[in-house]
């Protein structure tokens, strides 16, 4: 921001369309969010989703996001550290780089091709060995979890690259081998990006619509163990879609958009204020 | 250099003999331009087997089929995003007034009850699925099956499927909450062909050897069943246009009037309607 006058003019313009289509769609979104709320708040704020009988609940739907995307991120994050450090001198080299490629494929997947493949081979999996449908909370945990894994892992990856780079030679110097200096002292400088991409994993794991539309089984109830079905606020969105235009049941629809928005946005600003906490420490 | 003269020859007397004809797709020589179509995923197979002998006919024109279930349908029509927009329910009042829909039925179908084939189950009453989707029957051993917790599964709102299956055979009764959703035919058909307890309902056009259609309320759900009126729980497809249909669109739905049309409608499953209906 400092050379202001020697940004191109269609960098300016680009950023600035940018930012104001995004700005846009957050003040419509909020909007709609808030007539919906107006017009029917108490209604929304119930356990019951049945149209047909006025009933518009739209709570199993918040505690199934939030069930879903933490407990994904959960496990999501923790193979994530994992994985960083397995590449990064506690794994063979040859496993080392096979395991870095794979990831970087993993990236390219599109997530049909995850709820897709999981149709048929994870859920029978978990229906006859454990029992229920098999569209459960457990199987699109264990889906979304790989599917943020690799955004994660390249994230923390690139940090550990360049600590690692940074800090090698003193810490061989000192004695440390590279184990060592991994868990003594890339792991710990490079805190703040594995917090980071925590976030991005949150965020990924929150809205994503295909994989808990495809496996958890969207039925309007409270999860209360791995292996009942549930509906995340953006499969309920999908599936509504397809209802009668106005009305409640369309209305909440926007409520929900408005829900997922501010979690990620409170998100993002939690992460952030984490982040410079850490950053003033460090 | 011979093979060549000879297909050539093949290919003219071909034409010449469509031409002597006069095959309902004739009349869509020389058109161009494209049609878009979507909604109710039981038209699909109909929609989709047009389309492609429409286009392979004449290169010229595009035709896009695509699901998304009625309410996506009427949806996209009335807002002008497709040409045709199809519905597996007849269209409600508001719908027609808000929109200024035109509707064409051109085909019956049925709605089944359907298991996976392993299940030993070959007859169901009304009341046994009244009662399974509104949670009071849990396990297969109670109507008769094999013990085990019973899968259910349904479709999502504004599903045309759905609504039929609701107002007919389970007659606005109840939905349990712990009802499994899935958003079209396919996915249904793929949810129960996989799981030994799973119960669930297509339209019978999609039944084949992967799932089972055991008997409702002592009658075989088949499109015969569903003609003569043995069956109740029936709808009819439709195809809707914003206002009269015209050109391209037009001829596309004379065409599935057509006696070429009803063959169509015929092998996809369906019971095919006259015009006019």
């Amino acid at each position: 921001m400092k050379d202001n006058k020697n940004t191109p003019i269609w960098l300016k313009a680009s950023a600035a369309y940018v930012s104001s289509l995004m700005s846009a769609l957050f003040i419509f979104i909020a909007l709609c969010a808030v007539d919906g709320l107006m017009k029917s708040g108490p209604s929304l704020f119930c356990s019951v989703w049945d149209p047909e009988r006025g009933n518009f609940g739209i709570l199993p739907m918040i505690w199934a996001s939030g069930l879903l995307s933490l407990s994904s991120l959960i496990t999501g994050w923790t193979f994530s550290v994992g994985c960083c450090c397995f590449i990064h001198g506690f794994g063979p080299r040859w496993a080392a780089r096979f395991l870095a490629n794979i990831l970087r494929i993993m990236t390219a997947v599109p997530t049909v091709v995850y709820g897709f493949a999981s149709v048929f081979l994870l859920v029978p999996l978990i229906r006859n060995g454990l029992g229920g449908s098999g569209f459960s909370w457990l199987t699109a945990s264990i889906v979304l979890s790989l599917l943020i894994m690799p955004t994660m892992v390249l994230s923390m990856d690139s940090a550990f690259k360049t600590i690692e780079a940074q800090t090698s030679i003193t810490s061989a110097a000192l004695g440390f081998t590279r184990e060592q200096n991994i868990a003594m002292v890339v792991l710990p400088a490079s805190k703040q990006w594995i917090w980071s991409s925590a976030l991005l994993g949150f965020g990924r794991a929150a809205g994503d619509t295909l994989i808990p539309t495809m496996l958890a089984g969207n039925a309007v109830q409270y999860a209360n163990t791995p292996l009942d079905a549930m509906r995340t606020l953006t499969a309920h969105i999908g599936l509504v879609l397809s209802s009668d235009v106005g009305g409640t049941a369309y209305l909440s629809l926007f409520v929900a958009g408005g829900i997922l928005l501010f979690v990620s946005i409170s998100a993002n600003i939690l992460f952030r204020l984490m982040r410079k906490k850490i950053w003033m420490q460090g | 250099m011979k093979k060549i003269i000879v297909s050539m020859a093949l290919t003219i007397m071909l034409i010449t003999a469509s031409a002597g004809l006069a095959a309902p797709i004739d009349a869509f020589k020389g058109q161009k331009g494209t049609l878009d179509i979507s909604g109710g995923t039981a038209h699909i197979p109909v929609m989709k087997e047009a389309a492609k002998r429409i286009m392979s006919f004449n290169p010229d024109i595009r035709i896009t089929v695509a699901g998304g279930g009625s309410g996506v349908g009427v949806k996209q029509v009335g807002e002008g995003l497709v040409t045709i927009g199809n519905t597996g329910r007849a269209l409600k009042k508001e719908e027609i007034s808000k929109y200024g829909l035109v509707s064409f039925a051109f085909a019956i179908d049925g709605v089944a009850v359907v298991v996976n084939p392993a299940n030993r189950i070959n007859a169901l009453t009304s009341q046994q699925v009244i009662d399974i989707y509104a949670g009071k029957i849990k396990d297969w051993k109670e109507v008769g099956g094999e013990s085990g917790t019973i899968n259910v599964f349904g479709r999502e709102d504004g599903s045309g499927t759905r609504e039929v299956f609701t107002e007919k055979a389970i007659k606005k009764g109840e939905l349990a909450p712990s009802v499994n959703v899935v958003s079209s035919n396919g996915a249904m058909k793929t949810a129960v062909a996989q799981d030994k307890r799973a119960i669930g309902y297509v339209g019978i056009g999609y039944i084949d050897k992967s799932i089972k259609a055991p008997t409702f309320d002592g009658t075989v759900p088949s499109q015969e069943n569903a003609a003569n009126g043995k069956y109740k729980v029936t709808r009819n497809l439709y195809m809707n246009t914003k206002g009269q249909p015209e050109g391209l669109t037009k001829l596309f739905i004379d065409y599935i009037f057509s006696p070429e049309g009803v063959e169509i409608t015929k092998d996809s499953g369906y019971i095919p309607l006259p015009a006019g209906k």
